[in-house]
C-alpha cells in the first residue's frame, strides 16, 4: 500500500515552472530518497506533500497529492490538520527557544487535550523514540539551545514525533551534523521507518543508498527515474540517473 | 542537461582507465603463457616450459596489485552504477585470468614430466584445443576492452566447440589406454592438459559473463 501518490503534479513558482508532470509513489513503512542536483526541484516536491510551498508567493499547483488515499489538495482541505499527519524534519535543526519538555510538548499542546501525566509520557516516548531520553532526562527544563547539532535533530524528531504523524519528510536532515551525529540519525531513520512512512532528500548519494529502500532521481523537474535503491546505485536505467550517480553530470 | 566546464570526476576517469590498462596487461601475459605452454608441450621445448613456470610469479604479483588497486577506488572513490560495475568485474575478472595462468602453469608441468617419453601419438585435438581456447582468452579480452556484448555472448558458441573437442580427445585417449596399458602413464597426463584447456575456456566465458554484467547490468550464464 502506497502512502504517498503523487499524481501529475505540475508546479509553478510564478512564470517559473518548477515540477512537471510528476509521479511518485512511495510504500508505507519505506524510506524513500529524492536525489538530484541542486535547484532540480526535489526540495519542492517534498514540499508539496505536506503543501509548504503554499507559503510561497506565485505558487500555483495542478494534479494530486494522496496521503494514505487522501487528496491534500482538495479545495477546504484542512493546511493545519496535514502538517500533523505529515510532519518535516529541515537541514538545519531548529527546536524553539524554550526547554527540551516544552519543545516535544509543544505539538501536542497545540493539538490535543492532554493531563500533565499524559504529556509527560507522550514526551518521553518521543525522546526514547529518537534515542535522546538517557542523554536529557536529567535537564528535560534546560533550555534546547544547549544541545548539540546532532542532539537537536534528534530533538526536533522528537517533536514531528510527538503529534503521531503517519508520514515524515527529511529535507538534508544530515547535512549540517558530524559523521557520528550523521550515523545515529540514519540509524533512527532505519528504525523509524517501522512505524513511519519517510520522505528524504540528500545530497549524500551513499546516504541515500545506505537508508533508502527506493530512490528517485529528479532533474529539471521531472522525477526521471524510481526504483529499488539497490537497483538505482548498481544499473540505473535512464542514462542521466547514471551520469549524476557517477559524477559525470555535464 | 547542463553544460558544466569542468568534468566532474575526470581524476576518477583516469584511475579506472588506469585498472582497465593493468588488466589488459596482465590478461596479455596470460595469453603468452598460455600460448607457450602448449607449445612447450607440441614442441617438446623444456626450456620454454620452464619460462612458463617461473613467469607465474610476475602474473600472481599483477593480480595482487590489480585487486588492491580496486580495493582502494572502491573504498576512496565509492563508485555507483556502471563504475562500480566495472570495478566488480575487474575483481572478477582477475580471479579468472589468474585461474587460467595457473592452468598454463600445469600444462608446462606436464611437458616437463613427459620430457624424457616419446609421444604415444601426434598431438592433433589438443593443439587445436588449445588454439580456441587462446581465441577464447583474446576475444573475451577484447569484449573487455571495447566493451562489446556481442563479441563477449559469441564466447558461449566457442565453448561448445571446445567442450565437443575435449569429449573427443577424451575418447581416443581412452582408446589408446584400453589397448596397451603401458600409455596409461602419458595419456592421463595429456588427459589433464585438455581438461585444463577445456577450463581455460570457461574462464575465458565467465569474463564474457562479467562483461556483459558490465556494460548492463544483466547477468547472462554462457556455461550452459
Amino acid at each position: 500500500m502506497n502512502a504517498i501518490e503523487v499524481k501529475k503534479l505540475n508546479l509553478y513558482y510564478s512564470q517559473l515552472h518548477a515540477l512537471k508532470d510528476v509521479h511518485l509513489e512511495c510504500p508505507a513503512r519505506q524510506v524513500a530518497a529524492l536525489i538530484g542536483p541542486s535547484g532540480c526541484g526535489k526540495s519542492t516536491l517534498l514540499k508539496s506533500i505536506n503543501r509548504m510551498n503554499d507559503l510561497i508567493d506565485g505558487c500555483r499547483v495542478e494534479g494530486s497529492v494522496l496521503v494514505n488515499g487522501e487528496d491534500v489538495y482538495i479545495p477546504g482541505y484542512d493546511v493545519v490538520e496535514l502538517r500533523k499527519r505529515v510532519g518535516m524534519v529541515f537541514q538545519k535543526p531548529a527546536p524553539f527557544p524554550m526547554s527540551i519538555f516544552d519543545n516535544v510538548a509543544y505539538g501536542p499542546r497545540l493539538h490535543g487535550k492532554y493531563s500533565r501525566l499524559e504529556l509527560k509520557e507522550l514526551v518521553e516516548k518521543a525522546l526514547r523514540d529518537v534515542a535522546l531520553w538517557d542523554e536529557v532526562k536529567d535537564r528535560l527544563t534546560k533550555s534546547a539551545l544547549g544541545l548539540s547539532g546532532g542532539q537537536q535533530q534528534r530533538l526536533v524528531i522528537a517533536r514531528v514525533l510527538a503529534v503521531k504523524p503517519e508520514v515524515i519528510l527529511m529535507d538534508e536532515p544530515a547535512s549540517a551534523l558530524d559523521p557520528i551525529a550523521t550515523g545515529r540519525l540514519e540509524e533512527l531513520i532505519i528504525e523509524l521507518k517501522k512505524d513511519y512512512t519517510i520522505v528524504i532528500v540528500t545530497h549524500n548519494l551513499q546516504q541515500a543508498a545506505r537508508i533508502s529502500d527506493q530512490t528517485s532521481f529528479v532533474l529539471h523537474g521531472e522525477v526521471v527515474e524510481t526504483g529499488p535503491t539497490g537497483a538505482i546505485f548498481t544499473r540505473p536505467r535512464d542514462s542521466r540517473t547514471e551520469a549524476y550517480i557517477t559524477g559525470r553530470f555535464g | 542537461m547542463e553544460k558544466h566546464t569542468i568534468s566532474p570526476r575526470s581524476a576518477f576517469q583516469l584511475e579506472l582507465e588506469k585498472l582497465r590498462n593493468s588488466l589488459v596487461a596482465m590478461g596479455t601475459l596470460v595469453e603468452e603463457a598460455m600460448s607457450a605452454a602448449v607449445r612447450s608441450l607440441a614442441e617438446r621445448d623444456l626450456n620454454l616450459a620452464r619460462r612458463v613456470a617461473a613467469g607465474d610469479d610476475e602474473i600472481d604479483r599483477r593480480q595482487q596489485e590489480i585487486e588492491e588497486y580496486a580495493w582502494k577506488l572502491l573504498a576512496l572513490q565509492q563508485p555507483m552504477a556502471g563504475d562500480l560495475r566495472t570495478i566488480g568485474t575487474a575483481l572478477k575478472i582477475v580471479t579468472d585470468l589468474e585461474r587460467m595462468a595457473d592452468h598454463a602453469v600445469d600444462i608446462a608441468k606436464v611437458t616437463i614430466r613427459l620430457a624424457d617419453e616419446p609421444l604415444i601419438k601426434p598431438l592433433v585435438d589438443i593443439p587445436r584445443m588449445a588454439e580456441i581456447a587462446q581465441q577464447m582468452t583474446r576475444e573475451a579480452l577484447t569484449a573487455y576492452i571495447h566493451r562489446d556484448a556481442e563479441i563477449a555472448a559469441h564466447l558461449e558458441d566457442t565453448d561448445h566447440r571446445v567442450d565437443e573437442l575435449y569429449n573427443q580427445v577424451f575418447r581416443e585417449l581412452l582408446v589408446l589406454m584400453m589397448a596397451d596399458p603401458k600409455c596409461i602413464n602419458q595419456a592421463t597426463q595429456l588427459l589433464m592438459v585438455a581438461l585444463y584447456l577445456e577450463r581455460v575456456a570457461d574462464h575465458a566465458t565467465n569474463i564474457g559473463e562479467w562483461v556483459i554484467y558490465m556494460i548492463s547490468g544483466e547477468r547472462r550464464d554462457l556455461n550452459v
